[in-house]
């Protein structure tokens, strides 16, 4: 794919289900860049929760602020800025513990980051103050995992 | 834009051992889901021991959604119920099984199976 025109950006306000607008863009530039349907299907999840963090955490569902979505197509490897205005997460994804929120000791929710680490092949969260913070995920055609 | 709806449709089925209670779910599973999860599952009788949670029309589920799901698990827990669980597609699967929620249900592959798995 020509490298000059290897991206594509989004601007979804931050409304709870358009970050299915942007799982369905990515989804549909990975197929075309051949990523197989299981990691189609990772990248998905994976993007929707980064917007879903960027919408609630980032812009606190203010709907006069956009959450940005950058897809940059490289020969062997699709990487996905998500943008929000807020100062980025505290503290890094940590693995559910599914006896403790059984029993009520942890918060049914709080999944998100823990999901994204998970399915993608490398991520990070970069807080650039005062413009905003941004979500940087990247997923391999072939998984290193 | 609506975000699409969450359709459950609550059914009960006879098998060996007595009634089972079906969610059958469809469509988006999110944070605007909780009436349909909870909602529809505080309208089953806590007489009620069996129930089975169908995934099969169920097209989006994020972790909103999978926070419903536990807090549903959670009441049922305390209402001494049992869960199984079938047709979630295999990615759903694989997220169920990352967040550890198969501790608490098993995922069957098909609706014969996880009726049987209550006997």
């Amino acid at each position: 794919m020509d490298e000059h025109r290897s991206s594509i950006e989004l601007r979804l306000p931050s409304r709870l289900g358009f970050e299915k607008v942007a799982m369905n863009t990515a989804a549909s530039v990975a197929r075309l860049m051949g990523f197989a349907d299981d990691r189609v299907e990772d990248l998905k999840t994976a993007i929707a929760e980064a917007c879903i963090n960027a919408m609630e955490h980032g812009n606190k569902l203010d709907e006069t602020l956009s959450v940005g979505v950058i897809l940059s197509m490289k020969s062997d490897s699709l990487e996905v800025k998500v943008l929000d205005t807020g100062t980025g997460p505290q503290g890094h994804a940590t693995a559910p513990d599914i006896d403790k929120k059984m029993h009520e000791e942890e918060e049914p929710r709080g999944m998100g980051m823990f999901l994204i680490e998970s399915l993608v092949d490398e991520v990070e969260w970069v807080s650039s103050p005062p413009t905003g913070s941004y979500a940087r995920m990247v997923i391999r055609l072939q998984a290193e995992r | 834009m609506q975000e699409k709806v969450t359709r459950v449709k609550m059914e009960e089925v006879q098998r060996d051992g007595g009634p089972i209670t079906v969610l059958r779910f469809a469509g988006d599973i999110t944070s605007a889901s909780n009436a349909a999860v909870l909602g529809t599952y505080q309208g089953i009788p806590e007489s009620i021991k069996r129930i089975l949670l169908d995934f099969s029309g169920v097209d989006y589920l994020n972790s909103s959604g999978i926070a419903l799901i536990i807090q549903m698990m959670i009441a049922a827990n305390k209402n001494g119920q049992t869960i199984q669980t079938f047709g979630l597609k295999p990615h759903f699967q694989k997220v169920f099984t990352m967040v550890g929620i198969t501790k608490y249900t098993k995922l069957h592959p098909d609706e014969a199976s996880a009726c049987a798995a209550f006997s």
